[in-house]
């Protein structure tokens, strides 16, 4: 990995180069962000921001108890999502990995598994109505059937339906590194496992999961900080009944109390770095790059 | 993992894949079955007759906000954010090839772009333009919100790419006598452009999909993901499902353009790849 090569004298081609990539980023990425900081000391009334000094908007912030209910709520999505994502992308790509035999069936189910990932995110989400709704698809089966004798309630507009709607949004987050990692591992590795006497089941235990490290960690870094960014899935899914962080801080920007959605964003993003730099302390995901 | 019969391990998670596809395939497939409901019909079956009332619904445009308006923008937008990608991360990805003072910097920068969550940078774009008494807009301060998602996976492609990428070639390019820019256009160029399509590809729909980042940045006139969310909220007819069947076709359409094109790439490198031994 070259960029982790320490400092050698000036070359100019290279600076010419990278340029436009550091004026972006600087431009919409790193003043954006510590704008935020700064508004998150300012004062506001019901009309404009007002610039100041105050600790009000975290002191506000960090004594309510809606805060640590919408961070729990927040983080138990995240969890839940996470140990489905992971379940599911990890048996997904195991499957491509080691039991498609052919190069060419190998590319065609996995470009199956990552088309949908080009789409629209809000139309993916939409389209699980007819299928969840109290007249949907499943509860006029389950009725049909006489599994149930009136429609369940829970299925849409409920934690159920956000969980569902993330797991199938993110999915593809995990499968696509693990699956990654799961190509590089050499397969004599596998047979001298084989051969010495291991079971499937311990492969997998013992040889596959170490070496797919890498790639868990960086589907579980893109899927952990999706979930906890994220208030548009919580807020459609759950028809606005269930709270997450983003939706908080979208509340405050539609009531224009941009300060208390800056220190609001402050605190999510320590958290989300906290969460990340934990996983990164659990597997090195840099010789994955 | 034995070479003769298939483990019944094997039918297991065989299963289990096509249970994951249908997953991800099913809901999708309702909706685009939903959308030729019948002028009578509701947002769930049974289908009341079948029709493409819906569809010419989502052209009169009282009906449902300004949807030929959005689906624009947001296709102008996905080009800019594609041509910008390209460039920036090909140039970029470049310039990682050797060593320079405040590499890793940007390298992290790159990568804490993907995990600064979305709404963050919307917010801290609409603030910083706010603060700036500037207006926000779809092709500026949007533009430059989508850039902060796509760039990093531009890159992420590209340390990909030039990782397995033989400097022999361009040696031989120096050594024949080309130039700088000669090597770069005639060789560094053709084998890099397979993965390109790549690069454009991510481009343009994760711009032209993006809702969080458009949200505070994009200023008066909504993208097309806007338009969707708002339609969310007040639009309780199969028209919802209209649109969700043409926006979902027009990004297959793309993908499928970006296949195609890899394809053909890839086979034209194949026939003219290498003319070692035809003594030419």
């Amino acid at each position: 990995m070259k960029p982790f090569a320490r400092f050698s004298p000036g070359d100019a081609t290279s600076y010419v180069q990278v340029a436009p990539l550091a004026v972006i980023f600087a431009l919409f990425l790193v003043v954006p962000i510590a704008t935020i900081i700064v508004v998150s000391f300012w004062d506001y009334d019901e009309f404009r921001i007002l610039p100041d000094f105050i600790w009000d908007n975290y002191l506000y912030l960090l004594t309510s108890k809606v805060t640590l209910a919408t961070y729990v709520n927040t983080v138990k999505y995240a969890a839940l999502v996470w140990a489905l994502t992971f379940s599911i992308g990890f048996t997904v790509a195991y499957f491509l990995a080691f039991h498609v035999r052919t190069q060419t069936w190998q590319i065609v189910l996995f470009v199956l598994c990552t088309i949908p990932f080009w789409t629209s995110n809000i139309i993916r989400m939409i389209s699980w109505i007819p299928f969840l709704g109290r007249n949907g698809l499943l509860n006029s089966t389950l009725v049909h059937l006489g599994v149930v004798d009136e429609p369940l309630e829970f299925l849409l507009f409920s934690d159920f339906a956000v969980v569902l709607a993330f797991v199938h949004l993110y999915t593809l987050f995990m499968v696509v590194p693990i699956f990654n990692s799961m190509m590089r591992i050499d397969r004599s590795l596998i047979e001298a496992a084989v051969d010495a006497g291991a079971s499937g089941w311990q492969v997998i235990r013992n040889v596959i999961l170490p070496l797919t490290k890498p790639g868990i960690g960086i589907g579980s870094i893109f899927v952990v900080t999706l979930v906890m960014g994220d208030f548009i899935t919580v807020r459609l899914m759950s028809g606005g009944q269930s709270s997450s962080v983003g939706i908080a801080m979208s509340n405050e920007i539609a009531l224009l109390q941009y300060p208390a959605a800056a220190a609001n964003a402050v605190v999510l993003l320590i958290v989300v770095l906290l969460m990340v730099a934990a996983m990164l302390r659990v597997v090195d995901v840099r010789k994955e790059l | 993992m034995d070479r003769e019969g298939r483990s019944p391990g094997f039918y297991m998670l065989a299963a289990f894949f096509v249970l994951f596809l249908l997953f991800l395939y099913g809901p999708i497939s309702t909706i685009v079955i939903l959308s030729f409901q019948g002028p009578d019909g509701g947002l769930t079956f049974p289908m009341n007759g079948a029709s493409t009332h819906w569809f010419a619904n989502l052209f009169e445009r009282q009906a449902v906000g300004d949807f030929g308006g959005s689906f624009s923008r947001s296709i102008r937008l996905g080009l800019v954010v594609m041509a910008v990608t390209l460039v920036v991360s090909v140039s970029a990805g470049l310039a990682f090839r050797r060593p320079f003072r405040g590499s890793t910097f940007l390298f992290y920068l790159a990568i804490a772009s993907l995990i600064v969550p979305s709404i963050l940078v919307s917010l801290g774009i609409g603030l910083m333009f706010n603060i700036l008494e500037w207006e926000t807009n779809w092709y500026g301060s949007a533009l430059g919100a989508h850039l902060t998602w796509t760039l990093p996976f531009g890159l992420l492609i590209m340390f990909a790419v030039f990782n397995r990428f033989n400097k022999a070639y361009e040696e031989a390019a120096r050594d024949l006598g080309a130039t700088p820019g000669q090597t770069f256009r005639h060789v560094v160029l053709p084998i890099i452009a397979p993965s390109l399509i790549g690069v454009a590809l991510f481009g343009f729909t994760l711009s032209y999909d993006e809702f969080a980042r458009s949200l505070m940045t994009s200023g008066s006139f909504n993208t097309l993901p806007l338009e969707i969310y708002g339609m969310t909220t007040n639009v309780t007819t199969p028209v919802l499902y209209a649109l969700g069947t043409l926006t979902t076709g027009f990004s297959l359409m793309v993908v499928l353009l970006c296949l195609v094109a890899s394809l053909v790439l890839q086979r034209r490198r194949r026939r003219h790849g290498s003319d070692a031994g035809r003594g030419v």
